[in-house]
């Protein structure tokens, strides 16, 4: 009772198992990868989630409809839903998870703290009980001061503050989101420690009492208290700390008498004190890693576990073999606050499966359409090597390999996290994002060497296309003179410097095709060594440059040589011209962008939930103007300027795209 | 001949520009311009000085005036407007130094007005023409050399700037335009020709554009137009910029005069060197083709998710278009206009290919006059190219209503059949979901001879939409969601088509780009002759 990659996943050990599937789906997923990969597909109602994958009637006559005998909830939607295992049980179906007393303990945050504090798990101080007067209660905790929907996880209606103002803005804004997320809006404070690590215990359980720990995960690579890389295992853990966290888990799994896979979240201070945060009571998106260093299929185990067989395994034939690195991979926009949902339909998309040691999740494939009525994660991309330095190179090419266009995706920020000299060394906090990039995230920064080589590798694209552009198949019309020539001249402008670039080919006077031609660039002074294919056609773009592989992707080219490369991860826009037109285009008119401060244009598709201004009013800098609810997450507006509002062109409840324009100032 | 004379009473462009049809008289009577030029010399007393040198000093002197055209001033002035000269213009549009220039001591010999005094006179006096050459194609620049262009058999570009008629040549300077006029109604079929309208181009003038086949405008700088504001606004009353009267925007989406902008010179010279790649040389010549290294027999697995499940969904005809084609690269043809249908340039393994397709995204895909109209030319075109033709289907019928009865769909409409019908090039067409009523005939079907036509799975080929169609069938009868369903099972798929050979086989979607490949290369030889006639009669 899922969707996208998680159903995939499922599906692909049922199938190993030799089950069979159905899958349930919305109406706009009809042509989903996952419906297709199933056996059998019942669709249970239309886009929005509430009256599809969360309609549990549907879903219900779904069941009955296929006589299905168990249901995978993946995790979201009904996953941590205990009336939905009640429903299950009382027509004997079987719940792949725990059973509903357990969901019920764990999926309150105030109650699962009081059972863990029962069971000596370490516990943050906080408040445990329904917030009713926030400001009062952050006061006597202390700030900073988190606070969270009760019935919440993955980061959904939860804020930091800092002041009595941020709490009530955060009280405000997070009970909203929890009441349309899990149709419950109590809110919990607690304090907020502060430089933590976030790091789970994988736990495993049956019905007969044996309940087994599988080494941890660091999820500390966060934004907006929801992760982007996670990694198994820790840097941070010592054996000792490593088997007390486990054992507390365990003790934790016990005391609830849980059954099935779960994960018991902790924070982490610098002095390796830990705190229990929550227990999932269900899959994790980021178990890959996990069944990498373990061996183990977590999915094959809680189906196993459900059916009623003991564990096979014991606490002592759990490894930690090698190291295993998970990027999530979202269609969003890295340079909107680390990510903000964009929609679009996969023009193109390949992934790097074919290099070894890669692991792909993903439950989309090319045409398939990232809409704004489900989480915008493209898939998990899981690799895996002897060492953390091995994984974190596959990782690497793994991303330089990755093939998306149509929408906006993060991959620039995942690679320079990867690549961070920081993260390499594990020195690393859930506030590692806003620490490195207190400005937002702007994409990799060229070093020298790194500009060369990109000017380098976008003249010789550059050349590479004029020279094709010349080659007409068997027409005898065409003048063969300029195709001898092998000395250009060009300027490529990047980042707004222009760069002069000469360039020599050489390469066998008489080979038409310039396959493996190596292309000789000076560039400002110093000098690039490029040859490749130049496959034209291709996404992809292995190059070899000053001997070194590299791996580019081509975006974009057009006639009036405008180039977009994806370089180390990051998109660069390039513009290649002749030095002829490079020296007229100085004559050429500016075009005058349109002045965005006095108008606020929607930074991403979603519906608006609230407009808090009218025409006519004054609004201050930094005032809320209107919030824009997308992928479940409310967005507050905010005026760049002080400034009377002179236009507003949307209303609450409509849907708006990416770039609309919903305020006007004067 | 008021409106020519009138359109634009400011001259200050005239001379830096090398306006594109004042010396067209003077090419006329070539042999006729040194002598008289020389008679001129004489009578200035700065002249005599200068006159006992060589000849060969002499010319080497006017190439270099030349070359200068009105002057540094003047080309100053050009450029502080963000707009080129027409030399540097034409060496930005061609290969480098394959430029040959031709007619360069033309002056004008209007003696009026003051304008024999020498500081009005400049050798190649208000056009550079010649002939050169893109990715080592041949081609011609400007009108003057029509005639050749159509010997040799090369395409003619005309880059236009100009601010209409020399008032002070009077009458000459209407035979002048005329002249072009018929040289480009000549050349109309035998050789591709293009117009970049770069500057004002008013009054008689705008007729040599109209009469091409592609006219491509620059945003900002260029104007199109008979009469401009002042005389508008004296006749009609009416208050209107140049910009909103006969600007890019303007002609690219209301009027459908001009068929793509661009930013400015630099972009609209490097996009026509790429467009004209797209074009065969001639009349007599294959549409090219160029290496190509996208596989031909690539599958694209997004074609079998595009189509919606509900019928009534639309979906963007460009993600088929792009998905097919060689490098997802499309060169469109007015895509600000008429945007219910899409036409355009590509090339599928490396050969050029016209693409028509309806788009479901805009008016449900439907035709109507305006994209009946584009739809027809853009065919015309391909087919007196020797472009082959590919239509994508998805088209619910022709608009209905008054105002497109009372404009003239019936006789609009039919263009787009005709161009259609008479086409006789290789025509491959894909129905990817509704083909309903006539608008299924026209769409190149079987009928008017497509060479091979596939259906999607997802096709209809009906009469009409399975409401509409039960609510005339049953009229008064109730149960008529009943009947709706029992259509939708009898029509709304591809299977009535395919069993009376309308469609020549129903395809995976993935397979779309391999299939088309295979047939061009099939269709390659393909040689269909029409009726001899002196020309046909199109519904214009």
């Amino acid at each position: 009772a899922n969707r996208g990659e998680i159903a995939c996943r499922v599906m692909k050990t049922c199938r190993k198992m030799g089950i069979k599937t159905v899958a349930v789906h919305s109406d706009v997923d009809a042509n989903a990868v996952h419906v297709k990969m199933a056996d059998e597909a019942v669709c249970v109602g239309p886009a929005p989630t509430n009256r599809s994958y969360l309609n549990m009637d549907a879903i219900m006559d779904a069941i009955r409809i296929t006589g299905a005998q168990a249901v995978h909830p993946g995790y979201g939607f009904l996953s941590e839903n205990k009336e939905f295992a009640k429903r299950l049980a009382a027509e004997d179906v079987v719940f792949v998870g725990p059973d509903t007393h357990a969901i019920h303990a764990m999926g309150d945050k105030i109650e699962s703290k009081l059972l863990a504090k029962a069971a000596k798990v370490n516990v943050i101080p906080g408040f445990d009980g329904v917030v009713e007067d926030a400001v009062k209660i952050a006061g006597q905790i202390g700030y900073p001061v988190m606070i969270k929907a009760s019935a919440g996880g993955g980061g959904k209606g939860m804020r930091i503050a800092w002041n009595d103002d941020e709490t009530r803005e955060g009280f405000r804004l997070s009970s909203q989101e929890a009441a349309s997320s899990f149709g419950d809006d109590r809110l919990l404070i607690e304090k907020f420690v502060d430089n933590p690590r976030h790091i789970e215990i994988q736990v495993l359980a049956d019905k007969h009492g044996n309940a087994l720990w599988l080494n941890e995960r660091e999820c500390s690579i966060q934004r907006r208290n929801q992760k982007v890389v996670e990694e198994a295992p820790s840097t941070f853990l010592d054996p000792d700390t490593r088997r007390a966290m486990g054992e507390q888990a365990v003790q934790l799994a016990k005391a609830v008498k849980y059954s099935s896979a779960g994960t018991v979240e902790f924070l982490v201070d610098s002095k390796k004190n830990f705190y229990f945060l929550e227990m999932n009571t269900r899959l994790q998106v980021e178990h890959p890693i996990t069944e990498c260093i373990t061996g183990l299929d977590l999915v094959q185990q809680m189906i196993r576990i459900a059916k009623g067989f003991p564990l096979v395994h014991r606490q002592e034939d759990i490894p930690i073999n090698g190291w295993a690195i998970e990027s999530r991979v979202y269609a969003e926009d890295p340079y909107k606050s680390f990510g903000l949902p964009s929609i679009g339909r996969l023009s193109q998309y390949q992934e790097p499966i074919s290099l070894p040691n890669v692991r792909v999740d993903s439950g989309i494939q090319e045409g398939s359409d990232i809409s704004i009525y489900y989480d915008p994660m493209i898939s998990k991309l899981v690799t895996y090597g002897a060492t953390r330095a091995e994984a974190l190179q596959k990782m690497e090419d793994a991303l330089d390999h990755y093939v998306i266009r149509g929408v906006t995706h993060n991959i620039p920020l995942l690679r320079e996290i990867i690549t961070n000299p920081r993260f390499i060394s594990g020195d690393i906090t859930t506030n590692f994002l806003p620490e490195e990039y207190p400005e937002g995230f702007t994409g990799h920064r060229l070093t020298p060497e790194g500009r060369r080589e990109l000017l380098a590798t976008a003249a010789a694209l550059y050349i590479s296309a004029q020279l094709r552009s010349q080659r007409f198949m068997g027409n005898l019309r065409v003048s063969t003179t300029s195709q001898e020539q092998s000395q250009w001249e060009l300027q490529v402008e990047l980042e707004k410097k222009s760069h002069l670039v000469s360039l020599s080919r050489s390469g066998s006077s008489f080979t038409v095709s310039n396959t493996h031609a190596r292309t000789h660039v000076e560039v400002d002074g110093g000098s690039v060594e490029v040859s490749g294919e130049w496959n034209l056609a291709s996404a992809l773009l292995p190059l070899s440059i000053n001997g070194n592989p590299r791996v580019l992707q081509c975006l974009s080219r057009d006639a009036t040589g405008q180039i977009t490369l994806q370089y180390l991860g990051t998109q660069f826009k390039l513009r290649v011209l002749s030095r002829l037109a490079a020296k007229l285009t100085g004559h050429m008119p500016e075009k005058v962008p349109e002045d965005t401060s006095s108008i606020l244009r929607s930074p991403m598709p979603g519906s608006v939930v609230a407009v808090s201004v009218k025409p006519g009013d004054m609004v201050a800098e930094g005032q809320e103007i209107c919030v824009i609810e997308a992928m479940k997450m409310q967005n507050s507006l905010i005026a760049a300027r002080a400034a009377k509002v002179k236009s507003v062109h949307c209303k609450a409840g409509e849907t708006v795209g990416e770039g609309d324009l919903l305020v006007e100032l004067e | 001949m008021a409106a020519f004379a009138a359109a634009r009473s400011s001259r200050g462009v005239l001379s830096a520009i090398k306006a594109s049809f004042n010396t067209f008289a003077n090419v006329k009577h070539g042999l006729a311009v040194a002598p008289i030029a020389q008679s001129h010399l004489l009578q200035h007393a700065r002249w005599y000085s200068v006159s006992h040198l060589s000849v060969h000093e002499r010319i080497d002197r006017k190439r270099n005036a030349a070359l200068v055209g009105g002057g540094q001033k003047r080309i100053d002035a050009q450029h502080k407007r963000g707009k080129l000269t027409a030399r540097e213009r034409v060496e930005l549009l061609l290969d480098p130094d394959s430029f040959v220039e031709y007619d360069m001591f033309v002056e004008h010999r209007c003696s009026d007005f003051g304008m024999e005094e020498d500081h009005n006179k400049f050798p190649g006096d208000s056009v550079v023409t010649g002939q050169g050459r893109i990715n080592g194609r041949l081609v011609y620049v400007f009108s003057q050399i029509m005639d050749q262009a159509m010997m040799v058999g090369a395409p003619v570009i005309g880059l236009n700037d100009s601010g209409g008629a020399r008032i002070q040549e009077g009458v000459e300077s209407l035979a002048g335009y005329a002249d072009i006029f018929l040289r480009n109604v000549l050349a109309s079929g035998v050789v591709p020709q293009i117009s970049l309208i770069m500057g004002p181009c008013a009054g008689g003038a705008v007729y040599s554009p109209a009469l091409t086949d592609f006219t491509f405008m620059v945003k900002d700088t260029s104007y199109l137009f008979i009469t401009g504001p002042d005389v508008v606004k004296s006749v009609t009353n009416e208050d209107v910029t140049q910009e909103e009267l006969g600007g890019a925007k303007t002609h690219t989406a209301v009027s459908g005069v001009a068929h793509r902008a661009f930013e400015n010179d630099i972009d609209a010279l490097l996009n026509l060197r790429d467009f004209f790649n797209f074009l065969p040389l001639s009349n007599r010549d294959p549409a090219p083709v160029t290496e190509c290294q996208d596989p031909s027999d690539r599958l694209v697995p997004g074609l079998d998710t595009v189509v919606p499940f509900e019928t009534t969904k639309a979906y963007d005809m460009l993600d088929i278009i792009q998905g097919v084609v060689d490098e997802r690269e499309f060169f469109e043809i007015m895509p600000n206009y008429a945007k219910n249908i899409v036409v355009g340039f590509a090339r599928m393994n490396g050969r050029t290919v016209g693409i028509v397709g309806n788009q479901p995204k805009v008016a449900s895909g439907c035709l109507d006059i305006n994209s009946s109209v584009k739809g027809a030319r853009f065919v015309r075109f391909c087919d007196a190219f020797n472009i082959p033709i590919i239509t994508f289907v998805d088209v619910p019928g022709f608009l209905p209503g008054t105002s497109q009865e009372y404009g003239g769909i019936i006789r609009h409409g039919a263009k787009l059949l005709f161009a259609f019908a008479e086409a006789t090039v290789p025509k491959i067409t894909i129905i990817t979901r509704k083909a309903y009523g006539g608008a299924y005939d026209v769409m190149s079907s079987k009928h008017l001879r497509g060479d091979v036509n596939y259906a999607w799975p997802s096709a209809e080929v009906a009469v009409m939409g399975a409401k509409g169609a039960v609510q005339i069938i049953f009229r008064g009868k109730t149960n008529q969601a009943e009947q709706e369903a029992e259509y939708v099972e009898k029509f709304a798929n591809p299977f009535p088509a395919a069993v009376r050979g309308f469609v020549d086989d129903i395809i995976v979607p993935s397979t779309t780009r391999k299939r088309i490949c295979r047939d061009l290369e099939v269709l390659a030889s393909k040689k269909q002759t029409n009726p001899w006639k002196k020309h046909a009669n199109i519904p214009l």
